[in-house]
């Protein structure tokens, strides 16, 4: 297989995956490294580097279609970044540390706990419990657009939702992914945000914590503009045709289908990782 | 804001699909190894060292340059965060998000490498 070839091909299945993400809700991002290093044999610090590039043109793309209509919470968003930034770094710099068969399987373990939160049926609560003093003080509540007028939400355990945004942006670093389902689990399940928030104001800061990773892996040479080049615009390509089907698409099936794909090659990270093929 | 973000995205894959083209004229036929890493050589690493290989128009380079460019689209947007934020006299949000910005700033220079 000359250049050319392996250009085509990594950049078809990058839309194959950025397309199926997007549609998914699930995102591209977390299937890109299993594919690069398991069937295109591409070394783990390679494929991470060049992830972390198509989760940042996702991010952005999809957050310039949100941002207008006021759903996203950009003070929340703002706040929380300072953690995922910062656990980003620190990711990171764990990752320079740590063997590639450990990443494998942190990853695989990653990518089956991501398909079973994807998988849990999603619950509004819209609790009567006493909001937050941290966010009170940091006037984090807010409301967002609806048919009948703006809607007004409550924004609750800011510390624990910051707590978990460390993480999210640790396993952004350490792995090169979006880390959308951690964010959105702090964001609804911990914070309880109304959905249209959670997931555009996760989307937004999608974006500024892949930035803060690719920094780090671009000094450290693991960016290679050749392997990047087709994983990028192939996500990039697939994301945004994914979004323009969404509206008509019948997603559940396909769903299911995906989630089972991320849980198979979960398992084969976790496989490869162990057996020291990494 | 939004289109700040869109107009990043457009501008980094256009530049990443020229440098693309290019490097495929050029290396096309060559054999891609990726499974022995190697990491990237100095010039591809740092942000003068790629400004530096864009403007020679080496392919590797320009797709390098294309790829900052994106990298840099999120961060723009937290820099317009930070006067939108000094626009309504809130203080204690220019702070925060100065701080996001400094640990941004802080990853793309390098210093810790």
């Amino acid at each position: 297989m000359n250049t050319l070839e392996f250009t085509i091909l990594t950049g078809l299945s990058s839309f194959v995956a950025g397309f199926l993400g997007s549609l998914t809700g699930l995102g591209g991002g977390v299937v890109i490294v299993p594919l690069l290093t398991l069937v295109f044999g591409v070394d783990i610090r390679y494929a991470i580097g060049a992830s972390l590039v198509s989760v940042i043109a996702t991010s952005s793309g999809a957050a310039a279609a949100y941002v207008k209509e006021g759903y996203s919470n950009i003070r929340i968003g703002m706040f929380l970044e300072i953690a995922t930034t910062i656990g980003a770094l620190a990711g990171a710099a764990v990752a320079a540390r740590l063997p590639a068969s450990v990443i494998a399987v942190i990853f695989g373990l990653v990518l089956i706990y991501s398909a079973y939160l994807s998988g849990r049926p999603r619950e509004e609560k819209i609790s009567d419990d006493p909001p937050d003093r941290l966010a009170t003080l940091l006037r984090m509540h807010g409301s967002y657009p609806t048919s009948q007028g703006p809607q007004h939400y409550r924004v609750r355990a800011v510390p624990t939702g910051f707590g978990l945004m460390f993480v999210a942006g640790m396993l952004s670093g350490l792995l090169g992914i979006g880390s959308g389902a951690v964010k959105v689990l702090a964001l609804d399940r911990i914070m309880r945000l109304p959905f249209k928030v959670s997931t555009t104001t996760s989307n937004f800061m999608i974006g500024v914590t892949a930035a803060a990773s690719a920094s780090v892996y671009l000094n450290r040479g693991y960016i290679d503009p050749g392997l990047a080049m087709p994983v990028m615009l192939g996500v990039l390509a697939g994301s945004l045709l994914g979004a323009r089907v969404l509206v008509r698409a019948q997603t559940r099936i396909l769903r299911i289908i995906f989630s089972l794909v991320i849980v198979l090659l979960g398992v084969q990270m976790i496989y490869n990782g162990l057996t020291g093929r990494f | 804001m939004g289109n700040l973000l869109r107009a990043g995205v457009i501008l980094a894959a256009a530049v990443v699909l020229v440098g693309g083209i290019f490097y495929l004229i050029h290396y096309g036929a060559t054999s891609p190894d990726y499974r022995v890493f190697r990491g990237e050589p100095a010039d591809l690493r740092s942000v003068s060292g790629i400004f530096a290989d864009a403007i020679d128009l080496r392919s590797r380079g320009l797709i390098q340059l294309g790829l900052l460019l994106l990298v840099a689209t999120p961060v723009a947007r937290v820099v317009f965060s930070v006067f939108a934020f000094a626009r309504q006299h809130d203080l204690t949000y220019v702070v925060l998000t100065l701080i996001v910005l400094a640990v941004l700033i802080y990853s793309l220079v390098g210093w810790h490498a």
